[in-house]
């Protein structure tokens, strides 16, 4: 009886001590771009839980999750990798591994975590439970448009070079490279569709994108949208857009227009221009809602304190929101029902309801750049 | 008293505008433009990214007016666009002084 007594008491403190189990399916971070530091959020009650230091210099932060969601890596400009717990909200380990690194992935099997770096340019990889490297591609050119595309395959694009590369990390020790050239010049960014089928590179020294099919690489890149500004001269780009994100919706892809007021629109079985919609400013991010109905925009300096809501039906804008200054990126709840915008220069991150557009949170924050769910975890090319 | 120091205020304004050197609210401004906004592609140290190092090591040799010139112009055929829309001639060169010295943190 007395073993007993103390067996419950013990369990007791246990379970007094112990925090609530919780999931972390509604978890995710902004990066607080000039403090080094990131901002734990929940969307569920739309709060910052808590902030974790000491992330280096994060004025080009991209993240991306362990498969169980727990773990956000954190790449940071100045070369360093980040691996944050969300539960404990700490630091879990932290590498610095090259000198000016731009992004990263993680394979498929979630083992791996691929770095891309401008200096030295190439593509580093490291054993996502330890950190441990695990093996180098040196590119002799700066790495950009990193995404993980399946078979544990990372995809990514040589800006001076202008090649697509392929990395099959299956035995990560010993990647096996596949080489595409000529595939156009000075490509900025790239991205994987979200059935993982095909890679997109926009490029930035010509009007155009790369596509390759990664069903069957040996066939090379295509040039899609070829010559889209009809030779009109573009106009002078204060910032460079960003393809990574849901620019799917449906059978569209909607694509930024380099040096243009314009969102593009390519259509997916074709491969040909479905349409072009006229946009407020020079567009950096295109990102549809999940249900695929709208797809939100941002805008370059100096027209970057405005987003727009596209709807994919009537192919044209139907919104147009303030949120603040320097607006800089946008993401989504995994169902949709909210999204969550930063304004860097007015030091918040604001929470809308897609349905009514209504402001349902506003969470003051210190020039907030990006914004990743742990939903990324389970999306290919995230 | 408030008078003479007010002049005298004046009268150091006045000579910073003749020198071509941005008011002080200017300034912030400035700086805030080149971190930001430039650091998007130099990064928010100046350490460079899609574009190339501004940090003051990196800058020693270079001359003044040509940099200052490319600021107001950008580079063809590059991703440095031209800031003149955005920029005074002594905006500029002011920004140059900035980047050589290293920005204040
Ligand atoms: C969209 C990207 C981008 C932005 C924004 C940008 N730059 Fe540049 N900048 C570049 C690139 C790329 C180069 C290198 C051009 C070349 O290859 O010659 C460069 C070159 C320069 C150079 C010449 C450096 C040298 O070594 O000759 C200076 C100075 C400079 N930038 C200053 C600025 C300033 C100041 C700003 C903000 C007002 C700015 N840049 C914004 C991309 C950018």
């Amino acid at each position: 009886m007395r073993r007993l007594a103390i067996a419950a008491l013990a369990l007791l403190q246990a379970a007094c001590a112990a925090p609530e189990p919780r999931g972390t399916g509604d978890l995710g971070l902004v990066v607080e771009r000039a403090a080094g530091r990131v901002m734990l959020i929940e969307t569920s009650g739309r709060t910052a839980r808590a902030r974790v230091e000491g992330l280096g210099d994060l004025s080009h932060a991209a993240a991306v999750f362990s498969r169980d969601g727990r773990y956000a890596y954190v790449f940071g400009r100045d070369g360093g990798l980040t691996k944050v717990d969300l539960l404990l909200a700490k630091i879990d380990k932290r590498v610095i591994q090259a000198g000016n690194s731009i992004g990263g992935a993680i394979s498929q099997d979630g083992r791996v975590v691929a770095v891309a770096n401008y200096q030295p340019g190439g593509v580093r990889l490291f054993d996502a439970a330890t950190l441990e490297p695990l093996a180098e591609v040196p590119t002799g050119s700066k790495v950009v448009g990193i995404a993980d595309a399946p078979g544990n395959r990372f995809v990514f694009s040589l800006f001076e070079k202008g090649e697509i590369w392929i990395v099959d990390a299956s035995d990560p020790r010993q990647p096996a490279v596949q080489k595409i050239a000529d595939i156009g010049r000075q490509p900025y960014d790239g991205f994987v569709t979200p059935n993982g089928r095909y890679y997109l590179a926009g490029l930035f020294g010509e009007d155009g994108l790369a596509l390759v099919d990664l069903w069957n690489p040996t066939a090379g890149a295509r040039r899609v949208l070829d010559g889209y500004g009809r030779g009109q001269e573009p106009l002078p780009v204060y910032k460079m857009p960003h393809l990574r994100g849901w620019a799917v919706a449906g059978r569209y892809i909607f694509l930024p227009a380099i040096g243009r007021h314009e969102v593009l629109v390519l259509d997916s079985v074709t491969w040909t221009e479905a349409a072009r919609i006229a946009v407020h400013g020079q567009p950096v991010f295109a990102v549809a809602q999940p249900g695929a109905r709208r797809v939100w925009v941002n805008f370059a300096f100096p027209d970057n304190g405005v987003v727009q809501v596209i709807d994919v039906a009537a192919m044209k804008v139907v919104k147009e929101l303030k949120p603040g200054r320097a607006v800089l990126h946008m993401e989504f709840t995994p169902r949709g029902e909210q999204a969550w915008v930063s304004s860097r220069d007015d030091g918040a991150v604001v929470v809308y309801d897609t349905a009514s557009f209504a402001e349902r949170a506003r969470l003051p924050a210190e020039s907030p750049s990006g914004i990743f769910l742990t939903s990324r975890a389970a999306m290919t090319g995230f | 008293m408030v008078k003479i120091l007010l002049g005298l205020a004046l009268a150091a304004a006045c000579a910073a505008a003749a020198a071509g050197e941005p008011a002080l609210a200017r300034r912030a401004e400035l700086l805030h433009l080149v971190k930001q906004d430039c650091g998007s592609c130099h990064g928010l140290t100046m350490k460079g990214g899609l574009g190339p190092s501004l940090e003051p090591a990196t800058l020693a040799q270079k001359d003044e007016e040509q940099m200052q010139f490319v600021i107001l112009h950008g580079r063809r055929g590059t991703a440095m666009p031209p800031w003149s829309t955005f920029l005074s001639e002594a905006e500029a060169l002011w920004i140059v002084g900035q980047l050589k010295k290293g920005l204040p943190q």
